[in-house]
């Protein structure tokens, strides 16, 4: 299992300073939490680290340095991350989503065989994200809830050691919350995960650590308790409740 | 009744011809969100390549045969070529593309005419398609539209295998529907990109072969064109192939139909017309794909 590295992170668009200078460690196994109010940083840090936006600094994962490398390289170093907008391919089906995720080492031409089964890792992903019944659905199609994960499965067959989820229970219901939750417990026992998440109650339940982004700096890192006794923490937010 | 049957035969060919060039803008546009206005002298390079091959084999049906691939590599290198040079550098940059892609085809334009002459130059068929099949009674088609309609539905089922059973169709696919996503899951995007470009304009070669059968081959005969395949695209849902595949065919269609009953000018203005009637009734296109999308 590897960790993530990254010093002295930045990101500028077209002047803005979106990420200043960021340093931060997730060791092998965390489960680490990115808070921040709207515009810290939290989903460009995400998009420099996957290779989406240009970044200056040093970002490694184990041993390689991921900053510079092309974006699908990067994904078969096996970094995988979710979108915001609950991302799935929406005209094909669960199963091509799954597929399209899983065959990132097939060559081009590659005819799709007419298949029997599915492949172990494809069924293995299915059940844990409970999507068995919704094999042939048009990903389009489902609910909210089941897009955001789909997106995990996908990341589960493209054998994704690096987990980097952006909102993962955005819209969700109680229920689905709790099972995203044991899910991410459940898939962080042999991989590492980064949670971008604003729901403080899920984030209680499931943090390992906790690493607060304020206006592209790194304002506040430690278990939840620790950052929730941070003055600075609660400084910046004052007038939201739910800190 | 035979006079119905044979327009309808004629426009169905027309529109084979148009579907061809309308698929290839299609998946261009549909892959990068790319307006290719040099799509048209993809077509013509395909007519002069068919041109070529000609004064090179001289036997007619050999070279006919033998410029299909031939064009469709031509075209398609000459894509490629244009996405590697230009496109790729000027994603998400709609207006830049249109301006320099149109650039493109001036310059092409004149390329053909410093090369070929300014008048136009013509093929001749081979023997076998220069008559008529009789189909029943007094009804017989030309086997010129016979053999494009047939080169058409080849290159279509082509396509249709090569998008839905392999695993490049299925990336192009993913590629269309969501880019950054496709590329965060491991597809490479750029390698995608430029085959799409070269399936893309290799079909406008094709549609250029094709079109040395119906008449003259000239530096603008892409631009006469590229505009009714602009209007399959745009008719029948971006990104919808079939929609292009019933646009093209009713386009056709209405076309040579108005043109029998009237003249070609009145024809273009009453396809115009039906269009632009059609996309206030429906601004998306005649297919849309409906989705939970959030986005």
């Amino acid at each position: 299992m590897d960790g993530l590295s990254i010093r002295d992170l930045r990101v500028v668009f077209d002047g803005f300073v979106a990420v200043g200078g960021v340093d931060l460690d997730v060791s092998p196994g965390d489960v680490r939490f990115l808070i921040g109010p709207n515009g810290a940083g939290k989903t460009t840090l995400v998009d420099a680290v996957t290779g989406l936006v240009k970044a200056s600094g040093s970002v490694r994962f184990g041993e390689r340095e991921l900053l510079g490398t092309e974006v699908h390289r990067i994904a078969r170093l096996g970094v995988g991350r979710t979108f915001q907008t609950a991302a799935v391919f929406e005209n094909l089906t669960v199963l091509q989503n799954l597929d399209i995720a899983a065959g990132t080492g097939r060559g081009a031409w590659t005819m799709i065989r007419r298949r029997r089964g599915i492949p172990e890792n494809v069924q293995e992903a299915l059940e844990t994200i409970g999507l068995t019944g919704q094999l042939d659905q048009a990903a389009g199609t489902l609910a909210h809830g089941q897009k955001q994960w789909l997106e995990i499965g996908m990341l589960l067959v493209q054998d994704a050691k690096l987990l980097l989820l952006d909102e993962p229970v955005a819209g969700m219901s109680h229920d689905e919350r709790d099972a995203t939750g044991e899910l991410i417990g459940k898939v962080s026992r042999d991989r590492t995960v980064v949670v971008i998440e604003h729901d403080m109650d899920f984030l209680r339940r499931f943090a390992q650590t906790v690493t607060v982004l304020h206006a592209g700096r790194v304002l506040s890192e430690g278990t939840v308790a620790q950052v929730q006794a941070d003055p600075k923490v609660q400084e910046v937010y004052m007038g939201t409740k739910e800190a | 009744m035979t006079v119905v049957a044979s327009q309808l035969f004629t426009g169905i060919s027309i529109g084979a011809v148009l579907l061809l060039i309308a698929l290839g803008l299609a998946l261009t546009f549909g892959q990068m969100g790319v307006i290719n206005m040099a799509h048209g002298e993809f077509i013509m390079a395909g007519a002069y390549t068919t041109f070529v091959l000609q004064s090179a084999i001289t036997d007619a049906g050999v070279s006919l045969l033998v410029a299909i691939p031939v064009a469709f590599a031509v075209a398609g290198a000459m894509g490629v070529l244009l996405e590697f040079l230009l496109i790729r550098r000027l994603y998400a940059r709609p207006l830049d593309t249109l301006l320099v892609t149109w650039g493109v085809s001036l310059l092409l334009q004149q390329l053909a005419r410093d090369i070929f002459g300014a008048p136009n130059v013509q093929t001749r068929a081979p023997e076998v398609l220069t008559g008529n099949t009789r189909i029943a009674g007094d009804l017989t088609m030309a086997n010129n539209r016979l053999f494009i309609l047939g080169l058409v539905v080849l290159a279509v089922a082509a396509l249709t295998v090569a998008l839905r059973l392999t695993s490049f169709g299925r990336r192009i696919r993913a590629v269309v529907q969501n880019r950054d996503l496709a590329a965060v899951s491991g597809v490479p995007t750029a390698r995608i990109d430029r085959l799409t470009f070269f399936i893309g304009s290799g079909l406008a070669g094709i549609a250029g072969v094709a079109l040395t059968l119906l008449g003259p081959i000239g530096p603008t005969m892409g631009t006469n064109i590229i505009i009714d395949a602009f209007l399959v695209v745009v008719v029948g849902g971006i990104g919808h192939l079939r929609g292009s595949v019933i646009v093209a065919f009713v386009l056709g269609v209405l076309q040579s139909s108005v043109e029998y009953l009237t003249t070609l000018s009145v024809a273009k203005v009453a396809v115009f017309v039906a269009i632009v009637a059609f996309l206030q009734w429906r601004p998306q296109g005649a297919f849309t794909l409906r989705t939970r999308s959030l986005a």
